[in-house]
């Protein structure tokens, strides 16, 4: 088991720069998600801390030893793939035992390690059927059992739930983070899905058009989202933005949007220009008749527990999620109160969240 | 369940379909039983007007075809010991004695030789080819592989006279070896386009997962993309076969006392006093049955080829 560290690492495919420098660090026992949407970069940064593909530039450090140049064969990694892509001509312990084989095992040391492979993921019953026949979830076992045979350093995982039904998803999900739990490997998870990875993750890097747009823990991600494409691709139903014209300076403590002057953990930093993004996530709007901020109620949407109202407001659309007991009538205008802590202001122009007293200790370099 | 169904065709339309294909395999097979029965007429009923459907078997033809034979003066051949063999006995009854063997089965071998050799240098040449226009970034990739085709758009036999006089020079007339590089050469552009599109249908995955489990890229070739492409390798090592087994015009112009080929000899079987039809028909059956043969064992293969990339499995 080793760190992980990405250093400037870039991958240009002719004229396409498909990763340009991103840097993060993959702790030791981590499991670690690159999230982003399809194209952003995510799943060539795995094929190259994985050898499938050779950076263009930059470092990729395991244990300390630059492997960035080397081929896949030579890093000691296994990886699960979307599709599993399980060897369609062997059965199911020969599948298992192939990467073991390569090490030139004795025969009696991989039957042992395969036995107990299929022991920890419950398959010792279907160890001598071919592979075509499998469901996605037996399929997904061999898969992992291929890849936790032979104790490599890391395992890379490319979106390995989606091929299955969202059903299963979620056990699978479970099945994954019980089995990293218990075997305390690095595991880099490349996923397009934001609720997999706050799930499953102890980290994220959020990616978007090749760059790391942020990276930290799950829940600093989710409160504090670095940028305007995190707090929109993060939480569901994303953060609200509501797009303002005012002055932010370092030290105020509050900020005026339109009319209405809405208290702020301290301000650190000045906005580049007058072109402001105040961002809120919808359980931190709560209705109140008597709050200065205006809005009027134009749908509901009951999700059981909970509700998600649809609110028209002087800076656009803002959606607030409230107990579903709470009675609300369309048409209504009501006020609109906000916590201070729970604020994110963003400088538009640059699109990055202004340094405050409550991002500063998650925001890094 | 209604009268009429998308996938299931019709019984009128099943019947149809079996009386055609029943027609068509008639037509055929006709030419091909009348050549396998001639082979076993005897030499009058071969040429019989009209023809004769039942007549009495005799292996005349192939021991005609397997030997050269002599006539000679009645007062030796009545002086002659009795017949030893059964093939002896057949010859005699038409007034003649074997003179020794024929050049039948080294042409045979020699066909044997040139048509599996040329096919085994295709597919292996075809596959490193078709994997690595596959897989790899090949500078000007699309006029390589324009180019690979563009050797079929004329028959080859337009070229013959240069390789003639090619082969002369190199001293690769009539041997083994010239033909084996002339048939793979024709078959090599064939073989890399149709490899190439069974290779690429197989997932990359696979290779890299091989990869990632420790393999070098050529074990992974040899132990996963292989064994994929095995359908591919079939069908295609089936039509390389059945081209250089039953190619006539290079070899009768290439080749003559060493390497000859069966085609072009089997027409000169000629018995004495005039063609010898059963044994002809005799040469032509036995020249069959290896490409039916090797299509037969692979014929599971073949089909899947031939329907391949239209459905996935």
């Amino acid at each position: 088991m080793a760190d992980i560290v990405i250093r400037n690492l870039r991958k240009e495919f002719g004229a396409f720069t498909a990763v340009q420098g991103s840097s993060f660090t993959i702790r030791d026992g981590e499991f670690f998600m690159l999230l982003g949407p399809s194209g952003c970069g995510k799943t060539t940064t795995l094929r190259m801390i994985a050898g499938l593909e050779l950076p263009t530039s930059g470092e990729i450090l395991m244990d300390g030893e630059d492997v960035s140049q080397r081929p896949a064969s030579q890093r000691d990694i296994a990886m699960v793939f979307q599709m599993f892509a399980l060897y369609p001509h062997m059965n199911v312990r020969r599948n298992i035992s192939y990467p073991l084989v390569s090490q030139g095992l004795p025969r009696a040391q991989v039957q042992a390690k395969v036995a107990e492979v299929a022991r920890i993921l419950g398959i010792t019953d279907i160890m001598d059927k071919p592979v075509g026949g499998l469901s996605g979830g037996d399929r997904q076992r061999v898969a992992l059992g291929r890849a936790i045979v032979r104790n490599p350093k890391a395992f890379m995982m490319d979106e390995p739930l989606g091929a299955l039904d969202a059903e299963f998803r979620e056990h699978m999900a479970e099945e994954l983070r019980a089995l990293h739990d218990r075997m305390g490997a690095t595991t880099v998870y490349v996923t397009h899905d934001q609720l997999e990875a706050m799930q499953m993750g102890d980290k994220i890097v959020v990616m978007n058009h090749g760059v790391v747009e942020q990276f930290g823990a799950p829940q600093d991600i989710y409160d504090h989202p670095a940028t305007l494409f995190v707090a929109d691709f993060i939480g569901s139903p994303p953060m609200n933005v509501l797009r303002f014209q005012g002055v932010a300076q370092a030290g105020d403590r509050s900020i005026a949007i339109g009319d209405v002057t809405l208290a702020l953990p301290e301000v650190q930093q000045d906005a580049s220009g007058r072109d402001l993004v105040l961002g809120v996530r919808p359980e931190h709007v709560t209705l109140a008749d008597d709050a200065p901020y205006r809005g009027r109620i134009l749908a509901s949407e009951y999700l059981g527990t909970s509700q998600i109202i649809t609110l028209d407001t002087a800076h656009g659309v803002v959606k607030a999620r409230a107990p579903s007991a709470q009675g609300v009538r369309s048409g209504d205008t009501v006020g609109l109160a906000f916590r201070a802590e729970t604020l994110s202001l963003f400088d538009a122009g640059t699109g990055r969240a202004l340094r405050t007293a409550a991002n500063a200790g998650v925001f890094h370099g | 369940m209604s009268a009429y169904s998308v996938t299931e065709p019709s019984r009128a339309s099943k019947s149809i379909a079996a009386v055609l294909v029943v027609v068509y395999a008639i037509i055929t097979l006709l030419p091909l039983l009348w050549i396998i029965s001639t082979g076993f007429k005897s030499g009058p009923d071969s040429i019989s007007y009209p023809p004769k459907v039942v007549f009495e078997p005799s292996l005349e033809g192939y021991v005609n075809l397997f030997t050269t034979r002599t006539r000679i003066g009645a007062e030796d051949f009545a002086a002659l010991p009795p017949p030893e063999t059964w093939y002896d006995e057949i010859v005699r009854q038409s007034g003649t004695v074997i003179a020794g063997p024929s050049r039948f089965g080294e042409r045979f071998m020699n066909s044997v030789i040139i048509g599996f050799g040329s096919t085994a240098l295709s597919i292996f040449l075809g596959t490193l080819a078709a994997y690595a226009f596959s897989r790899f970034k090949v500078p000007l990739k699309d006029d390589l592989l324009f180019f690979i085709l563009s050797t079929r758009m004329m028959p080859p036999i337009a070229v013959a006279i240069p390789i003639y006089l090619m082969y002369r020079e190199l001293g690769l007339s009539d041997t083994h070896l010239g033909m084996i590089l002339l048939y793979t050469a024709v078959n090599i552009s064939l073989a890399v386009w149709l490899l190439k599109g069974f290779i690429d249908e197989i997932p990359r995955e696979y290779e890299e997962a091989a990869l990632i489990d420790g393999y070098t890229r050529f074990q992974a070739f040899r132990k996963v993309v292989l064994p994929q492409a095995a359908t591919g390798i079939a069908s295609t090592a089936i039509f390389c076969l059945i081209f250089a087994w039953n190619e006539y015009a290079f070899a009768v112009l290439l080749t003559s006392g060493n390497a000859q080929t069966a085609p072009p000899f089997i027409p000169t079987i000629i018995g004495v006093g005039g063609q010898d039809w059963p044994a002809v028909a005799a040469g032509a059956t036995l020249f069959l049955l290896p490409v039916m043969i090797f299509t037969i064992l692979l014929r599971k293969h073949l089909l899947r080829g031939i329907t391949f990339g239209a459905v996935r499995k």
